[in-house]
């Protein structure tokens, strides 16, 4: 049953003066359910201690681990090594974020930032009471809300995005996200001329050309496309 | 000399530490927090079936209120926890959703009318009150007595971090992440911050604060089969059990949850068996009702997981090349039910397993088997959660024992601890900071930082015989071998001298990557490992000196819960250059309890060795009830006469409810 895998890994660490750029390729016996994170934990501890990369739950959930897989963005724990026929697999770090060392990038500090540009938190006026019953919400605008709350902020669409190359300051597809959830949620008070505001110009709404890659490669299968039609449509559209 | 200063300081980024960091920022102080990676992605994040919380709010909730939590957690606990802090638990948790919701955590709300749920293996109607509609829902999850596990699908804990995460930077707190906590800065028995080193540069930087909180969560990760994130490996406790002054208290209560996913260990929520799914052994046989006729698949976590494992023993698992397992069905839920409700866990059976739990019939099942899941223990703190013996250093979440889970934790309880715990323990933190100033002596600050660099300096260095990797796996290998669901005299004796060898040969290892500038991960397990190893004494230490079984700590050669001599909480410290932990213990006073020692309900009947106080005690529990009932007085003032505990006033606030409102 076992196979031999290869596994090409991009070594690069920017704090060192003598460290250059380049490839180390590790062989290893293919287990059953292989992933990229057992992978990559059994190169470190047979291989290569000094080798760094990102995981955190191992469960497609944090969105820790998102590196370019043969040369597509994904989740390192969640893609299994029988999806790749040949057993040869080359792991390189996330683009668009700032370059840590080896497959490890800076994407909390970018969604930090992304965060405070859309104001990615309730804007309301009104004082909650803890002790009284809560606000009723429709079920069905709960769950859109929800659908939209699903983001993970494992950086894959703005690696994948094109625009983003061209527009360092594009907010890309995470950001438009946001501000469609807050948008759609009955708890915050902002209108579409406090969204205009945020993100109504050529780094925000207007940037996006519908390259659809952000939406092809998103882990959390998320309605990007879709959203960020629909809130372009709602901005542009808006007399104030 | 970096330093940096401000007036709090929180080390972890889940959901306590930044619950905390709010309740700080609101009050107009600075506050720090470190994290060891983006705060989004902590531990929390992977909360997937919900929190507790008596909002009584549907159907299958009716009557529910803080009395009936309360008592669900003290009969989960084994009657191993502080009442005074379920209680001050109970009574938060139900504002701890409401503020949640007005946050825009998008809780899943009640539908009026007729609703089809699986209870029992059996599809019913139940019908929701027009009132109830728009209200939060709730699920049903093991050891409660009403449907009370508030959820947003299978991703509970992935929104309610983004939630509290964007809240704390609304108001400003200052998130440092890739920061890693390494040394407490003290003085005379005073907290005057952390030392802490930067996972991207290498440097470290003295943060100086009048107040510092530790919210770094559990340490599955000592054991080999576990649920937890690979974070989750209690260095922030170990930090604190380094100071010599701070204890690690009942850290052999380690809980071990019925259905991760084998082989990858990545849970499936109790979720699946709240909302109706069953465990099947390897003749697809339903085998729960017959070990526990009342509760079922929905016994407390401990319970289910030893059933499960003695159902395996007598041959009846399921044989497979990792080992024996047992099967969860989720598919009677029907195919809408889990892509609806259960989503993430379908995604992981399909990704990790390639199976698809919604396919009626044997197909969509999944194979199952107890891992680690939970850290009841952690540093012993106050009910304010101020560690004892040193002034300004608090401790929340699960990497504190305030102790509200005793010996065994019921789902739901753990995220519901960790905002109520952010607030609570959090406002006594911000009260803290705000009253004192900064201790700033600037010679402790060098010479701990000097120390430090120092230390990091010679683990650099070290040319021993031995591999850090494998020092690791074999600690991990021990737990589990003989520190996990069943334990014996023989099995921890030999995991206590081992681990304590290994503790020795984690200092003679040899260090290939010299690097001390950047992300080194050698070097960085050549760090914590010996702190794991710690913490992994201080479980089988306290495992081997226990000799009673109570909650998950299970012992086969003591099998019976001691009343008599184990109302105790475990106590262990560690003295500076000793190579095993000192081992003290606190009495549990029964004639102080509101709900004196009985049996749970759930788990093997006859099996308590009694204390002659817990009748006494019960007798006067039922005296003054009765009495105060009679002069019609109400549910809170019976409850304070029988065991008065002190709450900030906006948390002790009744909760409104529908159909009962303030009652």
């Amino acid at each position: 049953m076992s196979r031999k895998l290869t596994i090409r890994v991009f070594k690069y660490n920017p704090h060192s003066k003598i460290s250059k750029p380049h490839f180390a390729t590790y062989t290893l016996d293919e287990t059953s359910g292989m992933t990229i994170f057992i992978v990559l934990n059994q190169i470190r501890e047979k291989f290569d201690a000094s080798l760094s990369f990102d995981f955190v739950c191992r469960a497609g959930i944090c969105g820790s681990c998102a590196m370019m897989i043969n040369g597509k963005p994904k989740l390192g724990c969640k893609t299994l090594t029988k999806d790749y026929p040949d057993g040869v697999i080359e792991l390189m770090p996330l683009p668009a974020f700032k370059h840590i060392k080896d497959l490890s990038v800076n994407t909390g500090e970018w969604m930090e930032g992304m965060c405070k540009r859309v104001e990615s938190w309730i804007h309301t006026d009104k004082v909650t009471d803890i002790s009284k019953i809560e606000e009723r919400v429709e079920p069905a605008v709960a769950e859109e809300t929800f659908e939209l709350d699903r983001c993970i902020e494992c950086g894959i669409c703005i690696a994948s995005c094109a625009t983003k190359v061209m527009r360092p300051n594009f907010i890309g597809a995470a950001g438009l996200m946001r501000a469609a959830r807050y948008e759609q949620d009955p708890h915050d008070n902002r209108t579409l001329d406090d969204f205009y505001e945020l993100v109504g110009d050529d780094d925000g709404i207007f940037a996006c050309m519908s390259l659809l890659a952000c939406e092809d490669n998103c882990p959390k299968q998320l309605p990007l496309q879709t959203k960020i039609a629909y809130l372009r449509r709602k901005l542009a559209t808006n007399k104030g | 000399m970096k330093v940096e200063f401000s007036d709090a300081l929180i080390v972890g980024g889940g959901l306590a530490g930044l619950r905390s960091a709010v309740e700080v920022a609101k009050s107009g102080q600075s506050v720090t927090l470190l994290s060891i990676c983006p705060v989004k992605r902590s531990h929390s994040a992977a909360v997937q079936g919900g929190m507790q919380a008596s909002l009584a709010n549907g159907n299958k909730g009716e009557g529910d209120n803080e009395d009936l939590h309360f008592a669900d957690t003290v009969k989960g606990s084994d009657w191993g926890c502080d009442q005074e802090v379920a209680r001050m638990f109970a009574q938060t948790a139900p504002k701890a959703v409401r503020e949640l919701a007005s946050w825009g955590v998008p809780w899943t709300r009640i539908t009026k009318g007729p609703r089809n749920v699986v209870i029992n293996a059996q599809k019913v109607t139940i019908e929701e009150k027009e009132e109830a509609h728009g209200l939060i829902n709730a699920r049903d999850f093991g050891g409660t007595k009403k449907w009370r596990t508030c959820y947003i699908a299978d991703a509970t804990g992935h929104c309610m971090i983004f939630g509290v995460a964007n809240e704390a930077i609304k108001h400003n707190v200052k998130i440092i992440d890739r920061m890693e906590a390494l040394r407490i800065i003290h003085k005379d028995g005073i907290c005057l911050g952390v030392i802490a080193r930067s996972l991207i540069d290498g440097s470290l930087t003295a943060f100086v604060s009048k107040g510092t909180m530790i919210a770094t969560g559990g340490y599955g990760r000592v054991y080999k089969q576990t649920t937890n994130a690979v974070i989750c490996e209690g260095t922030g406790a170990a930090m604190a059990l380094e100071t010599g002054l701070c204890s690690l208290s009942n850290m052999e209560a380690v809980q071990f949850h019925p259905t991760p996913i084998v082989p990858s260990g990545i849970l499936l929520t109790e979720g699946c068996r709240g909302d109706g799914g069953i465990l099947r052994d390897v003749d697809g046989y339903r085998f729960m009702p017959d070990y526990e006729p009342e509760k079922k698949e929905l016994a407390s976590r401990d319970v289910v997981s030893r059933r499960m494992m003695e159902h395996i023993r007598k041959g009846k698992g399921v044989k497979s090349p990792y080992g024996e397992h047992l099967w969860l069905d989720i598919s009677i839920l029907g195919r809408a039910h889990v892509e609806k409700n259960l989503r993430d866990v379908q995604d992981i059976c399909k990704t990790f397993n390639g199976i698809d739990p919604a396919d009626e019939g044997p197909k969509g099942w999944a194979p199952v088997l107890p891992m680690q899941h939970y850290s009841m223990g952690g540093i012993r703190t106050k009910p304010n959660g101020e560690t004892p013996k040193m002034k300004g250093l608090f401790a929340a979440g699960e990497a504190a024992c305030w102790d509200m889970h005793g010996f065994n934790r019921l789902g739901g309880n753990s995220c519901a601890e960790t905002v109520v715990a952010g607030m609570i323990v959090g406002d006594y933190f911000s009260e803290y900071c705000k009253n004192n100033t900064i201790v700033a002596d600037m010679q402790v600050v060098q010479k701990f930082l000097n120390d430090e660099a120092n230390y990091l300096k010679e683990i650099a260095n070290r040319e021993g015989k031995y591999n850090i990797f494998e020092i690791k796996n074999e600690m991990k290998d021990i737990m589990w071998e003989h520190v996990a669901i069943f334990r014996t005299g023989e099995g921890l004796e030999y995991a206590v001298k081992r681990l304590e060898e290994l503790l020795i040969e984690s200092k003679k290892v040899a260090i290939k990557d010299k690097e001390l500038n950047c992300s080194n991960p050698e070097l960085e397990e050549a760090y914590r490992v010996p702190r794991m190893l710690k913490v992994a004494l201080c479980v089988a230490r306290g495992a081997l000196l226990r000799t009673e079984s109570r909650g998950a700590h299970y012992r086969e050669d003591y099998p019976k819960r001691d009343d008599l001599n184990w109302m105790k909480r475990t106590m262990t410290y560690w003295d500076e250059g000793s190579t095993l932990p000192r081992v003290e213990y606190e009495d549990l006073d029964i004639m102080k309890m509101e709900m004196p020692p009985a049996f749970r309900g759930y788990g093997a009947k006859g099996n308590i060795i009694e204390n002659p106080l817990s009748e006494v005690r019960q007798k006067q529990v039922d005296e003054i009830t009765e009495k105060l009932q009679a002069e019609g007085k109400s549910r809170a003032e019976i409850q304070d006469a029988l065991m008065p505990y002190e709450l900030q006033a906006r948390f002790k606030a009744a909760n409104q409810r529908i159909g009962v409102d303030y009652e």
